[in-house]
């Protein structure tokens, strides 16, 4: 079964917060399902499906399902990190698809700014039960940056991939987030000053690193006969598919992520390629997250990503391939420390002709939404989707 | 940069399974699980072959030589240190640290050897050192 033209995004919502000192967690997830039903023109009566992950209070749905009210016939809560939710799409799609829901809600929220978090450079603390990986990694001081790091210096002694490359990642999305009212870094930034800024794991710099907010967002999937009565333009998904990339058993290989599988998969699902893509969410937790991606879901060559992301090639209006338009999570917004359903909001506002004038790609028809969670230098969730605006 | 400060290190928590592991590096040797059905080494150490689900799988004692794979610095630490992974002899890339050297003077692909380092309250960890 494929879930290519079985479901529509139809609603969606991003929480203009970066901050949120003075709402609750599970505040912030309700305000997020009602924008985005709001957007979509549905109730949340219409709502029969919930997904959500890690980052929502309570045991899988069910605390959310009760605070907002909720009687849904089918839940899911997988939690493969920031990549949940692009994954999640794609699981919606297939509820939808098997006529398990007809309206599924997906919604994120987390305040690490104002709890205080040690987001990326301090290891994460143990809970409950350690993980089998847990004594031979932990003692050692893995980090979010430094896991990433080691991507990155790999990437770099293999294909001579450099600082000043990987730093065209970031004032790309610079260039885009200075339209973003909501955007938590609004200057434009030179190669210069990214790989100027202060070192934190080589070799990654602080400007190579996403930004920590606090916040959320929403989306709602649709069947086709729930998107045909509704007035929104129709975005309708044409393939998905999800990968756990691991150490795999001590052959490590830091040089490709899971796209390398999602990608084609999803493509393939799809009936389209690459090249098709007007614009492009791919998830920027790091500068080398966008690289490596890039590389594995088939814009350029294994090696070559450097060069693809040079001289301003993502930046719309100038690059070949426009990327997170709405500054993404370097310059934006990386709410929970989980940026993949941010990922699916800019895509879909681009096929909408909704994303703003200056960054706005002309004729945008066909969307790839991309999203790493966990840790790519230790294992990860990889969750593609590929959109097209009808 | 050279490590100047000693790292206060966590001690790992043990499991039933990998005991023997963390008894053997208590007495300097680091262990690897190796299977005898598939002849894979791997790491971490499982009972069941991750490769081919044999539970034929024994330990081996490995020689302690390797090279870098890849690394990082973690220059925003208290105390900063070399994390990356080292490809052993006998196969498998375990994290692990870089210690007792010119945390600048690091590269991809270089020889190191085994150490261990006390943890705190805990069998000392395997780490490697330029060779």
């Amino acid at each position: 079964m494929s879930i290519k033209g079985k479901a529509y995004i139809a609603g969606i919502y991003e929480h203009p917060t970066r901050l949120a000192k003075d709402i609750s967690l599970a505040q912030i997830h309700a305000q997020c399902a009602k924008g985005a039903l709001e957007d979509a023109g549905l109730t949340k009566d219409d709502v029969d499906g919930y997904f959500c992950a890690g980052d929502a209070p309570g045991l899988g749905p069910m605390s959310m399902v009760e605070y907002m009210g909720l009687k849904v016939r089918h839940v899911d809560s997988t939690d493969t990190g920031g990549s949940s939710y692009v994954l999640h799409v794609g699981h919606a799609a297939e509820a939808i698809a098997s006529g398990k829901c007809k309206v599924a809600l997906i919604t994120l929220a987390g305040r690490p700014r104002a709890e205080g978090m040690a987001t990326g450079t301090v290891p994460r603390s143990r809970g409950g039960t350690p993980t089998p990986d847990d004594p031979f990694e932990f003692p050692y001081g893995p980090t979010v940056v430094n896991m990433y790091a080691n991507c990155a210096m790999r990437h770099m002694y293999e294909f001579g991939t450099t600082s000043e490359q990987l730093a065209w990642i970031k004032v790309a999305a610079s260039h885009h987030a200075q339209y973003n009212p909501h955007a938590l870094l609004k200057d434009v930034v030179t190669v210069e000053e990214v790989v100027n800024s202060p070192m934190i794991s080589d070799p990654l710099h602080r400007l190579d690193c996403c930004v920590i907010t606090d916040g959320g967002g929403a989306i709602v999937v649709v069947a086709p006969e729930i998107a045909a009565k509704l007035k929104r333009p129709k975005v309708k998904l044409l393939g998905s598919s999800e990968f756990i990339k691991t150490q795999m058993g001590g052959k490590v290989d830091l040089t490709y992520s899971g796209a390398r599988f999602t990608g084609a998969a999803a493509f393939a699902e799809a009936g389209v390629k690459p090249s098709d893509m007007k614009y492009a969410s791919i998830y920027d937790s790091f500068t080398i997250t966008v690289l490596m991606q890039l590389e594995d879901l088939g814009f350029c060559e294994k090696g070559k990503g450097g060069a693809f992301v040079a001289d301003g090639n993502l930046i719309s209006g100038t690059g070949k391939l426009p990327f997170n338009t709405d500054g993404g999570g370097l310059c934006n917004n990386h709410p929970a420390n989980r940026g993949g359903l941010t990922k699916v909001l800019e895509a879909v506002r681009q096929l909408r002709g909704e994303a703003h004038p200056k960054v706005q790609v002309k004729n945008c028809d066909l969307a790839i939404a991309h999203g790493t969670g966990g840790s790519l230098g230790l294992r990860h969730g990889s969750a593609t989707v590929i959109l097209e605006r009808e | 940069m050279a490590e100047t400060k000693e790292r206060k290190l966590p001690p790992p928590a043990i499991s039933e399974e990998t005991q023997a592991y963390w008894d053997a590096a208590g007495k300097g040797k680091l262990l690897v699980r190796k299977c005898t059905s598939c002849g894979q080494a791997h790491h971490y150490p499982r009972t069941i072959c991750p490769f081919c689900f044999s539970d034929k799988t024994e330990w081996v004692e490995a020689s302690g030589k390797g090279t870098i794979y890849s690394y990082s610095v973690m220059r925003r630490a208290p105390v900063p240190y070399a994390i990356g992974y080292v490809t052993l002899a006998e196969g498998p890339r375990m994290l692990t640290n870089i210690v007792d050297c010119d945390f600048d003077a690091l590269k991809c692909e270089q020889a190191v050897k085994l150490v261990f380092k006390p943890t705190d309250g805990g069998p000392p960890l395997p780490m490697f050192t330029p060779a």
